[in-house]
């Protein structure tokens, strides 16, 4: 397996997050296993793996929402503090009520103090920033719509912004792709790259599907089963490493720019599961 | 209509109208409805109880509806919400059951908790309305943000280091607070009404929460009102009148709602067709 440290490649400095051996019980079920990995200031990372494999608890660890049982999470070099700042979060799409009487902008100027006591007071320079959020997002259009009422792709926008808008040094964004359409699939990739890339932030995107990541992602981290596996594209989307991780043999398939991850026929039990597994992609 | 025992009636529900308008956009904001309905039945043991042993009317109410919100949270915790939220009603309402049963003024007494004296409200009643009342809305004001943040998903908020469970608490908190003051003068029964039906029509009307929330108050006023005055003009019970106008209001606010859907809704229509067309052509990425 690549060596955590290694490929990091995208600015200086050192790492905004650093997963040192995390290890995560669960009602007596061992969940995640020395999990280590790190992110360099700007890098996108993508965290793929199938449903059920560990990315939303290696999210909740992050996000400090949970302890893990061993080893330490640190941002910016430092232990987690309990409020953090510098992690911003954009959970996957939430089921609101589409009368709730919430706008985008509201949603975003929450970003901003929704953590404080009060009434914010009418500021303006409160009101330019949630519009120059909207308008780097691409949501300006929306900005006075129910956030309930959007789409998929625009809640997802609306949400990166109000993340965004308290200037965080890396974003968590879980499976911002599900139930998208390949427009607005497309939409929220090239918004990632665009953010990554003029304001230096950093992404850690979590996936079943490493394909509509590929032209964005610096680094995958492969998670199956609990363990992880981390380095470039190249190095961890390999048959040697993945069958390692899965222990059992997979087949790595590149095909016009895309990558199909399959279990070996010689060692699938049933038919109807390999047909599964080569169909889904990544479902092994 | 304005003078005598009618003037504190008057004053009284203008108070309770606010404070159910204010409170109540969060109740209906929050998917709290149940609990709303909860809390007022365990301050009905809780008055009950207190007019047994000859406490302070206002003193059993708080402690139970406290307790009461208290024991939601609690529970739910560990459980389904809705569960617990049935489970902590039906336990209050049983005790208000056996307190009654040792009372001597049985029906009179169980039928102004359940539906309200508004017409027969004492000045010495004033002060502990006006006081509650206040302590509620600074309540709102001052967590106001953190309770749009936690309607929205929990999780997020707790991601930013704001305990979703410890503000769901403090709500529980403030509509117990809001039921001690209005049981003794709507009935533990109509302040669930005119929480719900005014705020949850609000909606409809305003994308803007603070917009909502001032219509919500004037909505939730304009049916307490009438109530009273339709009530001492006919001498029928005002809770009929709290009780329909509350669902006036709400049925407003969904054919508004439809209306004004038909007309945004057409063109997303179109756009998502035209989408699934693109996607049955077999274009894959």
């Amino acid at each position: 397996m690549a060596d955590p440290a290694s490929g990091m490649m995208a600015g200086a400095g050192p790492p905004v997050l650093e997963l040192d051996g995390i290890g995560v019980w669960l009602s007596g079920r061992e969940v995640l296993r020395d999990v280590r990995f790190g992110i360099g200031p700007g890098e996108v990372v993508g965290l793929i793996g199938a449903n059920g494999a560990g990315k939303t608890t290696i999210f909740r660890v992050v996000l400090g929402l949970l302890s893990p049982t061993s080893g330490r999470v640190l941002i910016a070099g430092q232990p987690r503090p309990r409020r953090n700042r510098s992690v911003g979060y954009v959970p996957q799409k939430i089921a609101l009520d589409p009368e709730m009487p919430l706008r985008s902008r509201d949603l975003v100027a929450l970003g901003l103090d929704g953590h404080r006591l009060g009434v914010p007071l009418p500021s303006r320079r409160r009101r330019e920033l949630v519009d120059e959020m909207l308008q780097a997002v691409g949501a300006a259009h929306f900005a006075d719509a129910r956030v309930g009422s959007l789409s998929g792709g625009e809640q997802q926008r609306v949400m990166i912004a109000h993340a965004l808008i308290s200037r965080p040094k890396l974003l968590l964004l879980d499976e911002p792709l599900a139930n998208l359409d390949l427009r607005s699939e497309q939409e929220v990739v090239d918004l990632v790259a665009r953010i990554a890339k003029d304001q230096g932030l950093a992404f850690l995107i979590s996936a079943h599907d490493l394909n509509p990541l590929l032209p964005v992602v610096d680094r995958v981290v492969y998670v199956a089963h609990g363990h992880v596996a981390s380095g470039t594209t190249d190095e961890v989307v390999t048959s040697s490493v993945l069958t390692e991780l899965y222990g059992h043999h997979v087949d790595v398939i590149r095909l016009h720019g895309r990558i199909l991850v399959a279990a070996s026929p010689g060692l699938s039990a049933e038919r109807g599961k390999l047909e599964d597994s080569i169909d889904g992609a990544t479902a092994v | 209509m304005f003078t005598g025992f009618m003037v504190n009636a008057w004053l009284v529900a203008t108070v309770v109208a606010v404070v159910a308008g204010v409170v109540g956009f969060f109740v209906v904001l929050r998917g709290s409805s149940f609990a709303a309905h909860a809390v007022p039945n365990a301050a009905f043991a809780g008055a009950a109880g207190a007019n047994l042993i000859g406490a302070s009317s206002v003193g059993g109410l708080l402690v139970f509806a406290i307790a009461g919100a208290l024991g939601i949270s609690l529970l739910s915790r560990r459980g389904r919400r809705d569960v617990a939220t049935a489970l902590a009603m039906v336990v209050m309402l049983a005790l208000g059951a056996l307190f009654l049963s040792f009372s001597t003024q049985y029906a009179s007494e169980t039928y102004s908790l359940l539906f309200g004296e508004v017409l027969g409200v004492s000045s010495s009643e004033l002060l502990p309305t006006a006081v509650l009342a206040v302590v509620a809305v600074a309540a709102v004001v001052l967590l106001w943000r953190l309770l749009l943040l936690t309607s929205i998903d929990p999780e997020l908020a707790d991601a930013r280091g704001v305990r979703a469970s410890h503000v769901e608490l403090a709500f529980l908190v403030i509509v117990a607070v809001v039921t001690s003051m209005s049981v003794p003068v709507v009935g533990a029964l109509l302040i669930f009404s005119l929480m719900i039906g005014p705020p949850a029509a609000a909606r409809s009307f305003a994308a803007d929460p603070s917009v909502a929330v001032l219509l919500a108050v004037c909505f939730s006023l304009a049916t307490i009102w009438s109530a009273i005055a339709v009530s001492y003009l006919t001498t029928l019970p005002i809770g009929f009148f709290v009780g329909a106008l509350g669902a006036a209001f709400y049925l407003a606010g969904r054919a508004h709602a439809v209306w004004s859907g038909k007309r945004v809704g057409s063109s997303g229509v179109r756009a998502s067709r035209v989408v699934t067309a693109f996607d049955d052509q077999g274009a894959r990425r």
